[in-house]
């Protein structure tokens, strides 16, 4: 890595989870950008994960959508916007403004998210904007307003270095929140007497360190939580004085002793230790995310959890405090705008007349709706039922993301008019619109985002807005004026915004509401440029710290809530022909629905195709080898992912990750097997625990091809990824074409090429190779078993002069690297297998030193250690 | 007192003979060599090198003049042996009768002829001896020397490819669809086809040959083809196959069928009289190749010193000795029921192979451009290697054979 010219360094943030790092970018000097951590930024210290650390990858404008695009023809904005605000006035203007409605995102920036709310409850008059947050981490709003009557986040990160016990229960942090996980870790080596606690049904890679781990039954937090309680309640360690402040203690312990803990499936002594622990550690952090907010149950195992640490008065205080992490750059900068659609503005109410009223003068808004508007699942019922006539969707991907997936897919096709905004045509979603809106991304646009800490950080311009994309607040405020709102969206920059919205916060402040950045209303537009890492609130009388140690809720009588929950199990049920529990979530190197991170070669070597994770003894049961491929069905919908044989996973449990998509693995969207069920008080989907059959998918034949260009299979089963040289993919189908050579013609339209054949059909092995003036185009590998080649070494291939490419292996002198562990050094398996072997190398930082594998992210670090250990058992055994 | 042993031919299986008897038993025999040609043992094939200009007849002789002297072999050069009489136990030259106790029949093969009209004009030659190439060299001295091969087999390439190289015009006429049908599929002859025709030789196959031409001096001047096409010429080379010489051994009353028949241990129907090369017949085969040629030549030195030993046909290889056209092929590579194939195709390197595969063994291969891998092909197919488990990776040859598959997907715990 070269050192970035740091006289042209612009500190930003990372534009992935709620983590919320600061990053350095500068030129690299080679035309892209140089990614570094902020050493300066309290998120991370300079700390970036594997994603953060390749973002550099992903800003290419390669697929990026550069015009505004109306019925697939190219356009100007003008044409574009105004045919937008003319549906949707048409739309209001017929059918009222509940038939129109807003899918915003996470990932917009909190100036773009204002103005969307500020559009939709101020002027169009209805509350129907709801946003992936709904997906990620509404549970956990819910349980925050339930207990707190406020949204809010206790603690801060520098909790994480005081606490003598950390408990991670669903939430795998050390893939999905790496910084943090490694910030732990950093800690624990200066204070090895932290103890880590996971709690999750599956051994992830957070339990690589952990001091007791577990392996709870899916959906049992809140049994689990209130044996905790009823522990607090026996041991008498109920904290009396801070009880004052809190109502509802008796009927939660009471309801908390009425649950039976045998449905955690976890042994009275896993228990008892964890119990044990947890009571007699003063100082405790409960991390907690999507395990518990992806849930029908999941406010009240928010709750469960939070009533632990009420009845403690283990709240608010340096190394304590319940804390939820979040999924999204800016899940909490839209939850502090009021970007969701049972939410007025800055912590306001849109139920409480006298908020609506003044939020309404504020804006010199006509109409406020009184009421919520649609949730996200009820959001797109409605559209499927064609109540809503004119949707925007912004910077989301809802039909691969929301739960019933082809169904959500099904009904944004059916709708009279779509808009999207996005920086790709290429999304599930994208490619059901009829108005393409092409939006800057990151690293080209100008706002802030809130963390999981509540600190407020800006993300910068560093790269120039290609083509004609614009940002996403100018494209809604431009439809705001073009609607006859011209008064109210004439904003200039992202810092009038921002000091409007930070305007609107003093008025909720003057509520008594806790989120108050006035203070930062004055900023001029130099200051809100030059603004450093804030923590809210920022008012004349608050300023950053913690919240609740004194004993003052948001609630009318200003006491916490304990709530009286019990356990509920999962919606769906498992049965003979659904007998698995099918658990989603994420893998370390991928974002979301990957339209991004895809991009990026060296994230997409890692893990580079769908899988499912099945236990050994389920696997073998139902004829499922280490490298099947499984066809998993469920009430809602069926995929096809590669067999994950672990025994990380329990039996009678499937893991498939959410990332892939109708781009690059049409059946792999596993979301479209997830029921849309929702929890009833916060409206979030059970993601998590879904019910499913596998077997062993039956392909007449197995492929492999490695291309330059992007490839477009028509197979029952293909996973594309983006490579150094260009793509790679698997493939599978039941029916084998009569001529391989013709079907690998046109799998890679390459009709001129020269091509190089090995076919063996009396085994149904093909393996065909297209050569282009000497170099390597694309190459198909067939086979009637999973195809057995070096991938990691072909995908180097396109290209270059391959004359033997279809023996699919490296000659003897260039080993196969095997796929990446390491991300950011680029390290593969075999290279560190074969340190360990022939090398000798017996730890992590061995390896480190040598191959600098784990040495700056150090996500693959539990991965590295697993190999050492795999190695040492073969040793042991011989 | 040493045992008499007659030998009628010095071709190359005589002279392997000759070494195996004078290394292993050094002064056993009293040996005469007859040979109808006026010279000793040189290496048939190494002729097509001669031919195409790359070596000299010296440099292919394997047993000169010195070496029988050496030796104390008798030698008998440039003489016809026009009887044998094996109750006697005397054997006939031109010059003088010759008694033996044992007598080895190697009288080799003769090019067969295609009887056509004017088959025996001057100019209508084989390619079989040195004679022959000689006559063929002597053509490329001539300014627009034009030969017509009749045969596009082994030896028939091998005469033409020479004769390009000397600058001669050469047409390969050949009856088959494609060359070398013997040897090659047809994928295969395409690329050889495709590398002769770039070095200037005509090919032209299904062709059938109907008659010689003469011109005004009784000499060859074209080969009229069936269809009408006449093919004007100086020479005209046969190179349709061979005969076994049988004719002595027949004349006496020696057992005959295409050959002379012999058991395992290379004996002829008559007492002591043992036949070597070419000229057999064992078990139904006739020979063209060498290798099996040498093997009996080791089984006979054995079984004339009534030492065990059996001779056993195996499968043999093919080498085209044209250079620039590599190729390679063996055992049997015809498809038929119950048989597999394995084909690897590149045109931009003109390399062409497939492997013919029968019940989960290798039984034939034929490869075009790339042959480093034949001899490891045929020892699979001698040795009947199963090969179900490479199969995926055979045709890729040995050196991708050593590491085990990649797994398809490695995923970390």
């Amino acid at each position: 890595m070269k050192a970035p010219n740091s006289s042209c360094a612009i500190r930003s943030t990372c534009p992935y989870c709620g983590v919320g790092c600061g990053v350095v970018l500068g030129p690299d000097g080679q035309g892209g950008l140089d990614v570094r951590g902020d050493k300066s930024h309290p998120a991370n210290f300079g700390r970036l994960c594997s994603k953060g650390t390749a973002l550099g990858e992903t800003v290419s404008l390669d697929g990026r959508l550069l015009a505004p695009r109306v019925h697939g023809e190219d356009t100007d904005w003008d044409s574009a916007l105004g045919l937008v605000a003319r549906k949707f006035s048409e739309a209001i203007a017929e059918h009222g403004p509940d038939s129109v409605a807003f899918y915003v995102s996470g990932q917009l920036l909190t100036e773009d998210y204002y103005v969307a709310n500020k559009l939709m409850k101020g002027f169009i008059g209805s509350a129907n904007i709801d946003t992936n947050s709904r997906l990620c981490m509404a549970s956990t709003v819910a349980g925050h307003k339930r207990a707190f009557g406020t949204d809010t986040v206790p603690g801060t990160y520098e909790d994480l270095g005081e606490a003598d016990l950390i408990v991670l229960t669903g939430s795998n942090l050390a893939w999905c929140h790496p910084v943090l996980y490694q910030r732990i870790l950093a800690n624990r080596k200066k204070r090895p007497e932290q103890k880590l606690v996971v709690i999750d049904p599956r051994r992830t890679a957070s339990c690589d360190l952990a001091d007791l781990h577990l392996p709870v039954k899916p959906g049992a937090d809140v049994a689990l939580f209130n044996g905790l309680l009823a522990e607090i309640e026996k041991r008498g360690l109920i904290d009396r004085e801070f009880a004052e402040h809190v109502t509802g203690l008796d009927e939660a312990i009471e309801a908390a002793k009425a649950d039976d803990l045998s449905v955690t499936g976890l042994s009275d002594d896993l228990l008892a230790e964890f119990y044990a622990l947890w009571c007699g550690t003063e100082k405790v952090v409960t991390i907690f995310s999507q395990g518990v907010n992806q849930s029908s149950s999941g406010t009240d195992k928010v709750n469960a959890i939070i009533n632990c640490h009420l009845a403690t008065g283990r709240i608010g205080r340096a190394g304590l405090g319940p804390f939820s992490v979040t999924g999204q750059p800016n899940a909490m900068g839209g939850r502090e705008v009021g970007g969701l659609a049972n939410m007025l503005a800055c912590h306001l109410d849109i139920e409480n007349g006298d908020h609506r009223k003044a939020v309404g003068d504020f804006w010199s808004a006509p109409v406020i709706p009184e009421q919520a508007g649609l949730k996200a699942v009820d959001m797109f019922r409605a559209v499927g039922e064609g109540k809503i006539k004119a949707l925007w969707i912004l910077h989301t991907n809802p039909a691969v993301s929301m739960p019933d997936a082809d169904k959500v897919r099904e009904a944004i096709a059916g709708c009279e008019f779509v808009v999207v905004s996005d920086i790709t045509e290429a999304t599930d979603t994208a490619r059901l619109a009829h108005v393409l809106l092409p939006a800057t991304g990151w690293g080209e646009k100008s706002g802030t985002v809130t963390n999981s800490d509540r600190i407020i950080s800006r993300q910068r311009i560093v790269l120039p807005a290609p083509g004609e994309a614009r940002p996403d607040w100018w494209q809604l405020a431009e439809v705001g004026r073009l609607m006859g709102y011209g008064a109210a969206f004439d904003y200039e920059n992202p810092a009038e915004i921002f000091r409007e919205y930070a305007a609107l916060s003093g008025i909720a402040g003057g509520f008594g509401k806790d989120f108050d950045i006035s203070g930062l209303k004055d900023l001029s537009d130099a200051e809100y440029d030059a603004l450093a890492p804030t923590r809210w609130p920022v008012s004349d009388g608050k300023q950053g710290g913690r919240f609740f140690a004194d004993g003052k809720f948001y609630t009318p009588d200003g006491k916490a809530r304990m709530l009286a929950v019990s356990w509920k199990p999962p919606v769906a049920k498992t049965e003979p022909r659904y007998p698995f529990r099918l658990n989603t979530g994420r893998v370390r190197d991928q974002w979301h629905t990957m339209t991004r991170t895809a991009r990026a070669p060296r994230l997409n070597a890692h893990l580079g195709e769908p899988f499912i994770e099945i236990h050994p003894d389920d696997a073998r049961a139902r004829g499922i080898g280490p490298t099947s491929l499984v066809e998993v069905t469920s009430p809602n919908g069926k995929a096809i992912l590669r067999a994950m044989i672990t025994d990380r996973i329990a039996p009678g449990e499937i893991f498939a990750p959410m990332h892939w998509t109708g781009e690059n693995a049409p059946a792999a969207r596993i979301d479209a097997l997830v029921a849309a069920v929702t929890d009833p008080v916060s409206g979030q989907p059970e993601s998590k625990a879904a019910v499913a059959q596998i077997k062993p998918f039956e392909a007449a034949w197995y492929g492999f091809a490695i291309s330059q260009a992007p490839v477009k299979a028509d197979a029952e089963y293909w996973a594309q990824a983006k490579t150094y040289a260009g793509y790679r993919m698997e493939l599978a189908g039941r029916e084998t074409p009569e001529d391989w050579v013709e079907a690998a013609r046109q799998l890679f339209d390459l009709a001129d090429a020269v091509v190089q054949t090995m076919l063996d059909p009396a085994k149904g092995t093909a393996r065909i190779a297209f050569h282009k003036d000497g170099a390597l185009q694309a190459a198909l590998f067939v086979s009637c078993q999973p195809v057995a080649v070096m991938r990691d070494y072909l995908t180097h291939l396109p290209g270059q002069e391959a004359p033997m490419v279809l023996s699919g292996k490296s000659p003897a002198d260039q080993p196969d690297p095997g796929p990446v562990l390491c991300s950011c050094f680029n390290v593969g398996v075999n290279t560190i297998l074969s340190a360990i072997e022939t090398r000798g190398l017996m730890t992590v930082e061995a390896i480190g030193e040598a191959l600098q594998a784990g040495t700056n992210c150090g996500s693959c670090r539990p991965e590295i250690k697993a190999l050492i250990e795999r190695i040492k058992g073969r040793a042991a055994a011989e | 007192m040493a045992e008499r042993l007659v030998i009628i031919g010095a071709g190359m299986a005589t002279g392997r003979l000759l070494d195996h008897l004078i290394n292993e038993a050094p002064g056993v025999f009293d040996i005469t060599l007859f040979n109808a040609e006026p010279r000793g043992t040189y290496n048939r094939l190494m002729l097509s090198p001669v031919l195409a200009g790359e070596l000299c007849y010296d440099e292919i002789v394997t047993h000169d003049d010195d070496w029988y002297a050496r030796h104390d072999v008798t030698c008998r050069f440039g003489e016809r042996v026009t009887r044998i009489d094996p109750e006697r136990r005397v054997v006939f030259g031109e010059r003088g009768e010759v008694p033996y106790d044992k007598l080895v029949i190697a009288t080799g093969s003769t090019p067969f002829i295609v009887p056509l009209p004017g088959h025996d004009l001057p100019g209508v030659i084989a390619y079989r001896d040195l004679e022959d190439t000689e006559e063929m060299v002597r053509l490329a001295e001539k300014p627009n020397g034009r030969a017509v091969v009749i045969g596009g087999g082994l030896l028939g390439l091998e005469a033409a490819a020479g004769m390009a190289a000397r600058g001669t015009h050469v047409t390969v006429v050949h009856l088959n669809d494609h060359l070398m049908d013997r040897q090659l599929d047809a994928p295969a002859a395409g690329l050889l086809q495709d590398a002769l025709e770039a070095r200037g030789i005509e090919v032209i196959c299904g062709a059938n040959s109907k008659e010689v031409i003469a011109n005004d001096e009784g000499r060859v001047r074209a080969l009229l083809l069936d269809d009408g096409r006449m093919l004007y010429c100086d020479l005209v080379v046969m190179a349709v196959g061979i005969r076994p010489s049988i004719a002595l051994a027949r004349a006496c009353g020696i057992e005959t069928k295409r050959g002379i028949l012999v058991d395992d241990q290379l004996r002829t129907t008559a007492p002591d009289v043992f036949a070597l090369g070419e000229c057999v017949e064992h078990d139904g085969q006739v020979f063209g190749l060498v290798a099996p040629l040498f093997d009996q030549a080791k089984v006979l030195a054995k079984t004339l010193r009534d030492l065990p030993a059996s001779f056993v046909n195996k499968d043999v290889s093919t080498k085209l000795k044209v250079t620039g056209c590599d190729l390679f092929s063996a055992g049997d590579f015809r498809e038929t029921q119950g048989r597999e194939c394995i084909t690897y195709s590149d045109p931009q390197a003109a390399i062409y192979k497939r492997l013919v595969i029968e019940e989960g063994r290798l039984v034939g291969t034929v490869m075009y451009g790339d042959t480093d891998d034949g001899g490891w092909f045929f020892n699979l197919i001698r040795d009947g290697v199963d090969i179900s488990d490479m199969r995926d990776m055979l045709i890729f040859g040995p050196a991708y054979q050593e590491t085990a598959a990649a797994p398809v997907l490695e995923v970390m715990g």
